[in-house]
This record gives structure tokens, sequence and C-alpha cells, in this order.
């Protein structure tokens, strides 16, 4: 199953399992999604409950928001992150600060899907990856699945969770095969990483599509270094389960993280930072980061591929931490 | 100081606003509405002085002046609709039945306040009353105010959405958009315009090419009626009308209210943008005075009648103040409380890390946290006690008031709210 089906069977089961459970989003019904990730589903589940909205980002899911807090269960689509951007106020403001400032009287059960990612050459405004201004807020939960059994996992969690959730997808990912356990209609659970590959050699955290990119990397350093990798897909940001990682860190004593996102204030950034508070004593090298390059993302393609991390500078990064310090 | 550019023509005459003579309603009704306006008077006044007095932190957006436009139009409201506000939204958590000391309570930060102190002035919120939260976000709370009403839409209930915003918030792009969605999806949902001229200091006509804000919407499909915002009555019978119409026909409308604050934007403005005879010309036409003045002379109601309610009010902000000096702070451990809802999807996980405390996994589990990280948090919150911060505030406030030192009363000064005022 790919991965955009895979999302779009976890929003077909829960709405069929729960009424309250409603989408909505630009282009989502007729046109069938700008990735096709809801086609079919206005077709299945009518007007009322698959929403066609306007260009107007903030004032949709703010309406998601105060839905939510009316008693339903609304998945709102942003046909990608950098439209979120619009949405801030809602999302931050309202969304994330709502149960907490109201003192407990309300829930925000809401769900704010939107894939991010480099390699479609569309330029700075449609590329960017922005889990790290995410995973920031309080308030909010952040999804960062990167294959079709965590998409699907994961997705059904968030739409019975009672909490915000930025679900945040890759462009790139919608097309990638895998397996997925129709049989199994149990959700994932927030803040479980998944350990890819098992390794005593170097651990490698790889956030979204980049998940993807430190697997290739682990293949490359055990057959090109001897080294072998340990590669955790952390899955959600916010919570974020530290505890796999500090575990995998204790055994190897050596730690990369591999974002798309930008290095400054970035998902690498504040890992390290955490690794280096709790698991000091175990480091045999400082925490080696990969991530995009600090530029607006450009549209040239040899430039844009040069821009965000490749599985060659993984297994730069990870060789570095071997050398003396 | 003001320019006479800045301040011209906003006398009550100017605005457009006829004066429509709505009858009386029976007596029951006209002791309640009189009742209702002449607390949040009282209220607000009292909230005034306990901010001079440093009782209240932050800001403190009071709306004197405005009290027909809150208890008119929530008058108007069924008792499963929903009421969403802005940050000068005191009156309407009062209006819709909120107690006076839960609203007082969360001015002063307390645990028994009707945020549990986490809001403060800008953030009250009663669910059970279906008061559905001020917003300190200019235009914010349309878009949340249209989720609520698409709720009801979408469980087939009679349930309708009143969203008050200011005349300042029609200049957001929320505004516009939450217009078009509403009507394009025809909710049940009635946006009143508080126009009380300024968006904080900036007056109506330098900042909204359209005055005439009841028109304002009309493009995106909602339809628009103005009324006098200083007339209980006037206000009640538009909004009523608007209510109606959202409910039975699912068409979305807008009303204008025309009012005016006779107090600053918050306490912390000097008001250079208008004129003090401006404010006294307001005065003039004051809502509960104006009403006070109807039921007595055409209604059933005494001067002694008016007087036993404005007792009535005295005594219950006199309790509420009493009641929010009596409860106490919220615990210091409760402040990662409700972030989040743990439930079975989502259970303890690592959502904060505090650099006050040595221990790993803080945050939600605050309660377990170690001696060091209580002492250092006792030790952040000791700087709340004592000699406020804002007292700085208040000097550079002082500083800046008029010339003349008329700026606004921070003492406990009180408008009359009989008749013949």
């Amino acid at each position: 199953m790919r991965y955009r089906e895979a999302l779009n069977l976890a929003m077909r089961e829960e709405m069929n399992a729960n009424e309250d459970v409603f989408i909505m989003g630009e282009d989502i019904g007729v046109f069938q999604g700008a990735f096709k990730v809801t086609a079919g589903l206005l077709e299945e589940f009518g007007e009322r409950r698959v929403r066609d909205t306007p260009i107007s980002e903030n004032t949709f899911v703010g309406m998601g928001v105060g839905a939510a807090m009316a008693g339903l269960r609304p998945v709102v689509e942003l046909m990608t992150i950098n439209f979120s951007l619009l949405a801030l106020d809602q999302i931050i403001n309202s969304a994330a600060s709502i149960r907490y400032m109201f003192g407990a009287q309300v829930k925000v059960p809401l769900v704010i899907r939107m894939p991010q990612g480099a390699g479609h050459q569309l330029g700075p405004t449609h590329s960017h990856c922005l889990e790290a201004l995410y995973q920031h807020i309080p308030g909010l939960l952040v999804a960062v699945p990167s294959t079709p059994a965590d998409a699907r996992g994961l997705l059904k969690a968030a739409i019975r969770d009672d909490n915000p959730v930025v679900f945040i997808e890759h462009e790139t990912l919608y097309g990638r095969r895998g397996e997925v356990d129709t049989d199994d209609d149990e959700p994932l659970r927030f803040g479980e990483a998944a350990v890819r590959r098992e390794g005593d050699g170097v651990t490698i955290v790889g956030i979204s599509r980049m998940a993807e990119t430190a697997l290739k990397a682990a293949d490359k350093l055990a057959s090109d270094h001897e080294i072998e990798a340990e590669v955790i897909d952390p899955r959600t940001l916010r919570p974020l389960d530290l505890d796999t990682i500090l575990e995998s860190v204790r055994k190897t004593n050596r730690a990369v993280i591999v974002e798309e996102g930008w290095p400054h204030g970035g998902v690498g950034a504040n890992l390290a930072a955490l690794i280096q508070e709790q698991a000091f004593d175990h480091l045999d090298a400082p925490v080696g980061r990969v991530t995009g390059a600090d530029v607006p993302m450009p549209y040239s393609k040899p430039l844009e591929q040069a821009a965000f991390p490749h599985e060659e500078h993984v297994v730069k990064a990870a060789v570095a931490t071997f050398r003396d310090v | 100081m003001a320019t006479e550019d800045a301040t011209r023509g906003r006398s009550p005459e100017k605005t457009g606003v006829e004066s429509r003579s709505r009858p009386l309603p029976d007596r029951d009704t006209c002791e309640k509405v009189l009742a209702k306006m002449i607390l949040i008077r009282r209220f607000e006044e009292r909230a005034g002085e306990m901010y001079a007095k440093a009782k209240i932190g932050g800001f403190l957006h009071l709306c004197i002046g405005e009290e027909a436009t809150i208890v008119g139009a929530t008058q108007a409201l069924q008792e499963g609709d929903y009421l969403l506000s802005t940050y000068r939204e005191h009156g309407q958590a009062l209006a819709r039945g909120t107690e006076p000391n839960a609203v007082m309570a969360e001015l002063f930060g307390k645990v028994d306040g009707c945020s549990s102190g986490r809001g403060g002035s800008m953030h009250l919120f009663d669910a059970e009353r279906r008061f559905f939260g001020g917003y300190g976000i200019v235009g914010g709370n349309l878009p949340l105010a249209a989720g609520v009403a698409l709720a009801s839409d979408y469980r087939g209930t009679e349930d309708v959405t009143l969203c008050m915003s200011g005349d300042g918030a029609t200049n957001q792009g929320t505004f516009g958009e939450t217009m078009n969605l509403a009507a394009l999806w025809s909710l049940p949902i009635v946006f009143m315009v508080i126009n009380n001229q300024f968006g904080m200091g900036t007056a109506l006509e330098r900042h909204s090419a359209v005055t005439d804000l009841s028109k304002k919407a009309a493009g995106y499909g909602v339809p628009g009626t103005r009324c006098n915002g200083m007339d209980v009555l006037d206000t009640h019978a538009c909004v009523s009308e608007a209510l109606e119409k959202a409910r039975g026909d699912r068409a979305p409308q807008l009303v204008e209210a025309v009012t005016y604050r006779y107090r600053g934007h918050s306490m912390a403005d000097p008001e250079e943008y208008r004129t003090k005879e401006e404010v006294e010309e307001w005065r003039g036409h004051d809502p509960i005075a104006a009403f006070s003045e109807r039921v007595t002379e055409e209604g059933e109601l005494g001067e002694d009648d008016v007087k036993r309610m404005d007792d009535a009010a005295m005594k219950a902000v006199d309790e509420a103040v009493a009641f929010a000096d009596a409860s106490p702070f919220p615990d210091l451990d409760s402040l990662y409380d409700d972030i989040y809802v743990m439930g079975e999807q989502v259970s303890e996980g690592w959502f904060s890390v505090d650099e006050r405390s040595p221990d790993a996994h803080r945050g939600e589990r605050e309660r377990e946290a170690g001696d060091v990280a209580k002492e250092l948090a006792e030790a952040g919150a000791a700087h709340g006690e004592g000699e406020d911060a804002r007292s700085e505030r208040r000097v550079d406030r002082a500083e800046a008031e008029p010339e003349d030192g008329e700026g606004e009363p921070a003492g406990d000064e009180r408008d009359e709210v009989g008749g013949g005022d």
C-alpha cells in the first residue's frame, strides 16, 4: 500500500467509525486532493463531511479549532506546510493555547495535516521543512510519519486523540509502498520511536523523509566502512521518545541527527542538547548534525539537490564521529 | 496632544444612527436588563480600582459606556446559543450569568477564577453557560465562532453563535475570510460589530475606508444592519431579528452597534486621540441613565427600584472583591497541568524539559519533580510578591497623561446610574 493510500484508509476508517469526524481543506473534495490523499472520500461521505474550502488558511484552520471546541473531530488539510504559515495565529494562539488558557474547560481534538519537503523544484515558498517550528509549541502534538504503516497508525491515533495534532507528511513519500496490516485497527501510540535498523556503531536519528535517507546511509556505512549504525525514526516529535534515543546512544556512544529543515534552532540542535544533557558521560564524540542548507530553497535542480541532505552527507557525519576528538 | 483632525466629528448625532424609540418591555424584563447593565458598570469601575491597587495584572480593558450593546445582545440569546467575544469581555461573561466572584477572581489571577487563573482579563471562559471565550487577538475569534456554528449546523441543532468583535477587527483578513465562509456554508451565526469608534487609539475614519460597518460584509454575502448601541432596546431588537434569521433561515447576519467607550482602550491609555468634550458629549447619551429615565418615567419602576438595583450591584461587587482576595493563587506545581489531555494514544511523554531542574522528564510530571526544582519554582514565584513590576508601568502611565492632569481616573470615580443624570 502506498503512503497516500494508507492516509486515505485511516481517514476512511475513522470517518466510518465516528460520525463526528469530518475533513476540510483546499481542493480535497472535487479535485480529490492536491496529492490525491483524499481521493474518493467526497463520493463516499458527501459534502457534509468532506468540505472543500476557499483559500483562507487562517480561517478554515480556526474553524477547525472552533468545531473541535464544540465537540466535533475535524481533520483539516493544508495543501502544504508552507501555507500553514498563514494559519499560525490559529495554530499557536488558538489551537495550542485554548485548553490551557481556559482552565481545561474545553478540548481541541483537531488534526491539521500538511505535507512538507523539497525535491520538486518549487522554490522557496513551496519546499520547506518546518517540523522544528511546530515542535517548539507547547499544546501541540507533532507527528512526522515516514512509512505507510506509520502514516495510517499515527493518523488514526491523531484523529482519536483529544489534543490538537500537527500531522506532517512528506511530498516525496506519498508514492512509497510499504506493508500495512489492514486487519489491525489499533492506532499507534504517540511518543514511541521505531528502531529501523539495529547496530552498535553509531546512532542515527532520521526525521520525516530523512529516516529513509538515514537507512540508505546505514547500508553504505556497513558496506564501505564496517560501521553498523542503529537507525531510529522518532515518528513523533511531541511527545518525543527520548528514552529510546538515549538507550541507543548509551550503547553506541555516538549520535548523528538528520533532518531536512534548517540548522539554527532545528530538531537536531534540540536533540543534541538533550543528548549531551542526559547522556554526556556516554558520548565518545560530539553529536553530529546533518541538516538542510541554511538558505531559502532554490529552484534550480542542482542547487536544490545540493541544499538538502542525501545519504553521502549522513555517511560523512557518521564517520566523523569516529575521528579522534 | 490631540490634533483637530484626529478627533473630528464623532458626536452621537453624526454617527448616522437614528434613535429608534422601541416600546418598553414588561416590568420584569426592564428590571433584569437594567440590573445587568448596572452590575456590569459597577463591576468595571471596581475592576479599575483594583487595577490601580495592583490587585489585577496585565491589561485591563473596561467596557464602561458599552453596557447596552452587551446586555441588549445577550438578552436576545437562547440558552443553547454560543457567545464569543473579544478581550473586552467582563460584561459579556457577567451578562451570560457567570458569577461576579469567578470573574473577579480570574482578574486577580486566582485559582477560583472562571479560567482557573490561566487566562486573565482577556481570556474569560464559561463552558457551562456557553460563553466560549474572550480572545486576545483582534479578529482571531471570528474563525473560531464560525467553527462553533459549523458544529451546530453539522449536528442539526437550532443553536446560533453570536460572535462579537470591535470595529478594528473588520480590517483583519479573518473578517473577510470568515464572512465568505459563513455565507458560503450558510452557517447559523450572527456577527456583532461593537463599533466603539476606535481601534485602540486610531479613530474609525482613520482606520476604515468604509465607516458604515454594517455594509462591510455585504459584499461577502452577509447582510448587515445598524443599531444604536447606546440604546439597549434598539440593540436587543436588531440582534433578536438577526439571530432569528440565522437560526431559521441559516442566513448569517451582521449587526453593527454604534457605541462609545468612556475609558481608555486599556488602563494604560493616555487618551491623546480624543477630547474631553467628546467623551462628555457621549456621556450625555449614557445607556444606563437613558434607560433608567425611560423605565422610571414611562414604566412601572420607581427611582427607589433603581437605587435598590444599584445597591445590589455594589454588594455583589464588594463580595466579588472579597471572594477574589480570599481565593488562593494556583499551586505552583499545577504549572504544567492541562497543556494536554492524557489519553490512550497520547499518555505521558516528553513534553517539556525545565532548565530549573537537574531531573530528566519534567514537564507534565511536575508533581514528581525533585526538591531542587520545587525550590527554584518557589524562588521564581517569589519575584511576583511585594513590589509589583507594574508599579513601574504606572509611573510611565502617569507621565504620559495630558498636561492638564485630567487623565483617566485611576481612583474610585463612580458614574451615577440613576435617571435624570
